[in-house]
């Protein structure tokens, strides 16, 4: 799809800028820091990004870091094999518009990518830098300054031939949208269902806006829709229309993105007191409902002492949303070290830098309340690391005797999601796992069912934004593949 | 948008509402819900499906105002729509036939109890309809309860229609005169309650619809959960329905209150 002069390794504007600078001098040159809003201003503010996004002259010297390897490594270390080397170089020649091209070739989101993404664990972990004992360079900063800066052409400057054959997608989070925009780009006549009023899933409802405001999801959507894809709203598959529905509809194919489902609570005494409450709930209230804003009337509880139970991103985005809701102290209680938080390194020191308190090795046993039943305090089990456990992590083990009494006013329990059990109960013959999830083949991404294809936390059971855009790729290659022969 | 296409007031606070909404017209059953959205900006509430025309396309909704959201419903005329309806929710009735089944509703629960009453009917059953009020004005769709009942007591807190007394009080008489083999109740969670504990006594199985606070409805946000049988559930997912001997009231209750202040 791509000219081979925009992504071509061999190209002549690559060799002139491989040759511009001697690698010493390159390497020399310091990793570009984030310009970020001050802590103390954020916290009053949920719309405004944390993360300024680099200035044009910013991104080039950064790009002018990457040495352009012959063999990179950085790209094996991407979910979606993004060619990374040729979207930096374009952006170092002041290219945008084609950085933008070379990431839409292998990501439907790119604006969303270079916010959200783990890089520090994908592609900058694989960064040549890192054996010269460098910090990598920058890639999901660039990626991100490509995204936003080359202006929102449709995802196909080229129309698409038609093919007439109709796709359905169940749910529009990141993993159907981009599938559907892989499909679009192959002709197919693609509709994405959702169960909310909103389209965009965990974009939409769970991330915050002070991490991902909602304008650049929807200008991602807005793209997809130039593209031919048709959104439908406030439609359940499974529920509103089954799946035998949609195939009496011509539907030739179906990609279940349906998502992760039921939060995770622990089972422990007082879990459903007032003011406990899965981080779900918290963050749809705020993100999707618009609770706690003028015009808005879903109501959400305002704590000022917050607890906030898990290390991942989403207890991240739990508590440092409840400082914006006005908390004046929340913690984050995780069993385990900061070192084992599964969440990604910038949000944790984001965190802290707007005065999250880390109670690490600890776990809540009880919470106890009033007598209208409000959450008053916890009861939190100290904790010790022990042996490694099967994931490598040292696993916690309790203190015996050392339990504390934390008060506290409101409880967010951050520990992960089950999948939607909506698609998996409705419909006969879907092989599931143990767990919940769609068992599908991992090539192709299809289900037990022929016409049947999932991926995404349904499929996963709890994974991340880029895993689950690289379960849509690959089932869109899959579905295309089956019915184009 | 879902058109509102009929409304009729049965009190000042309470309307019944037919609105355009052809998908799920088509796939609901008995004891479904839908999720409703009033307008932009507007809170997503929980509503039992009444009853539904798959021909014309429409659902019934009957609604209390009871805070901002419900009487944002009720304020909107024919012609004009609901933002979001989305549904067919939760698991639909389960209806076979047992013999003798009471179906007791109190207030606005009478309307999701209606498509309950026809169904347990349909399935060769003989219903007996306790309908319960504070008030005459308060008793709605005596009619068409009627219409599919083999017999219908009326109970009122006041005396000012059918026999002066609580819906349990009607429920009693059925079982203390007739072998009764089961009991569906929706109505407030207080009146379960009570319904629950005077069937429980006599050992009779028992159906209740839990109307709980919920945001998504689909099984994300866990507001709903409530404790059954000593473990937590889901109303979404796992109900609305729930053997009544086994769910914690008193919880429910509490949690209920959650926003009230």
């Amino acid at each position: 799809m791509t000219d081979n002069n925009i992504a071509s390794r061999d190209s002549q504007w690559r060799e002139e800028l491989r040759k511009a600078m001697p690698a010493k001098e390159r390497t020399a040159i310091p990793r570009v820091k984030m310009p970020e809003l001050d802590p103390a201003y954020r916290i009053t503010t949920f719309t405004e990004e944390v993360n300024q996004g680099l200035s044009a002259e910013q991104a080039v010297t950064e790009a002018t870091r990457c040495l352009d390897c012959p063999d990179p490594t950085c790209t094996k270390g991407c979910p979606v094999s993004i060619d990374i080397p040729a979207f930096i170089k374009n952006v170092q020649r002041g290219r945008n518009d084609l950085a933008l091209e070379v990431l839409r070739n292998t990501s439907a989101l790119p604006a969303v990518c270079g916010r959200v993404c783990p890089q520090e664990r994908q592609c900058e972990s694989k960064c040549i830098y890192n054996r010269m004992g460098k910090q990598p360079v920058a890639i999901g900063y660039i990626e991100r300054f490509a995204a936003d800066t080359a202006g929102s052409e449709p995802v196909n400057a080229q129309p698409v031939e038609p093919n007439g054959i109709k796709i359905a997608v169940a749910g529009s989070g990141p993993s159907g949208l981009s599938f559907a925009a892989d499909m679009a780009a192959r002709g197919f006549d693609v509709t994405v269902f959702e169960a909310l009023h909103e389209i965009g899933g965990v974009l939409k409802y769970g991330i915050p806006e002070f991490r991902l405001p909602n304008a650049i999801v929807d200008r991602e959507i807005q793209g997809l829709q130039a593209a031919g894809v048709k959104f439908v709203v406030d439609t359940i598959i499974g529920k509103t229309i089954s799946i035998d529905n949609l195939r009496e509809r011509g539907f030739k194919g179906i990609f279940v993105a349906s998502g992760a489902g039921l939060p995770r609570f622990m089972g422990i005494p007082g879990e459903n007191l007032i003011g406990v409450m899965s981080s779900n709930e918290y963050l749809t209230r705020i993100n999707l409902m618009g609770a706690g804003r003028e015009g808005f009337d879903t109501p959400v509880a305002h704590g000022k002492v917050v607890a906030v139970i898990g290390g991942g991103n989403t207890a991240m985005d739990s508590s440092r949303t409840a400082r914006r809701m006005g908390a004046e102290k929340v913690y984050i209680v995780y069993r385990r070290s900061e070192a084992e938080m599964p969440a990604r390194v910038e949000e944790v020191k984001h965190a802290k830098e707007e005065g999250i308190e880390l109670m690490t090795l600890s776990n809540p046993v009880e919470y106890l309340g009033d007598e209208k039943g409000r959450v008053t305090a916890m009861k939190v089990q100290r904790m010790e690391l022990g042996e490694p456990d099967e994931s490598g992590r040292r696993s916690p083990v309790p203190i015996p005797g050392a339990v504390d009494t934390v008060p506290v006013d409101m409880v967010i329990v951050s520990v992960g999601v089950s999948p939607n059990p909506i698609i998996p109960n409705s419909v006969d013959g879907l092989d599931i796992s143990r767990r919940g999830t769609i068992v599908i083949n991992d090539d192709t991404m299809q289900s037990s069912i022929g016409d049947l294809y999932a991926g995404g936390d349904i499929v996963r059971g709890g994974a991340t934004v880029i895993l689950a855009m690289g379960d849509g790729r690959r089932a869109a290659a899959g579905m295309a593949a089956a019915l184009i022969p | 948008m879902f058109k509102i296409v009929d409304k009729q007031h049965f009190s000042p606070a309470v309307v019944k509402l037919v609105v355009e909404a052809p998908e799920i017209a088509r796939a609901r059953k008995a004891g479904h819900f839908v999720i409703v959205r009033a307008c932009e900006g507007g809170e997503r509430i929980p509503l039992t499906i009444a009853d539904a025309d798959p021909v014309r396309g429409t659902i019934t909704l009957v609604v209390q105002s009871v805070g901002v959201s419900t009487r944002k419903i009720n304020a909107l005329e024919p012609g004009e729509a609901l933002i979001d309806v989305v549904g067919p929710l939760g698991r639909a009735t389960h209806i076979e036939k047992v013999g003798t089944v009471v179906c007791c509703g109190g207030g606005v629960g009478v309307a999701p109890l209606l498509p309950i009453i026809r169904a347990m009917k349909q399935a060769g059953n003989r219903v007996v309809s306790v309908l319960a009020a504070r008030t005459r004005d308060l008793i709605i769709l005596e009619e068409q309860v009627r219409e599919v009942s083999d017999e219908v007591i009326i109970m009122t807190d006041d005396g000012s229609y059918g026999t002066k007394g609580l819906v349990t009080d009607g429920v009693e008489s059925v079982i203390q005169r007739e072998k009764v083999d089961q009991v569906v109740t929706i109505g407030p969670a207080v009146m379960m309650k009570f319904v629950s504990l005077l069937t429980e006594k006599y050992g009779i199985p028992t159906v209740c619809s839990l109307n709980t606070i919920m945001v998504d409805g689909t099984g994300m946000c866990g507001a709903c959960r409530v404790t059954v049988d000593g473990r937590t559930r889901f109303v979404c997912i796992d109900g609305p329905e729930f053997d009544a001997h086994k769910v914690d009231f008193d919880e429910m209750m509490m949690r209920l209150r959650a926003y009230n202040d």
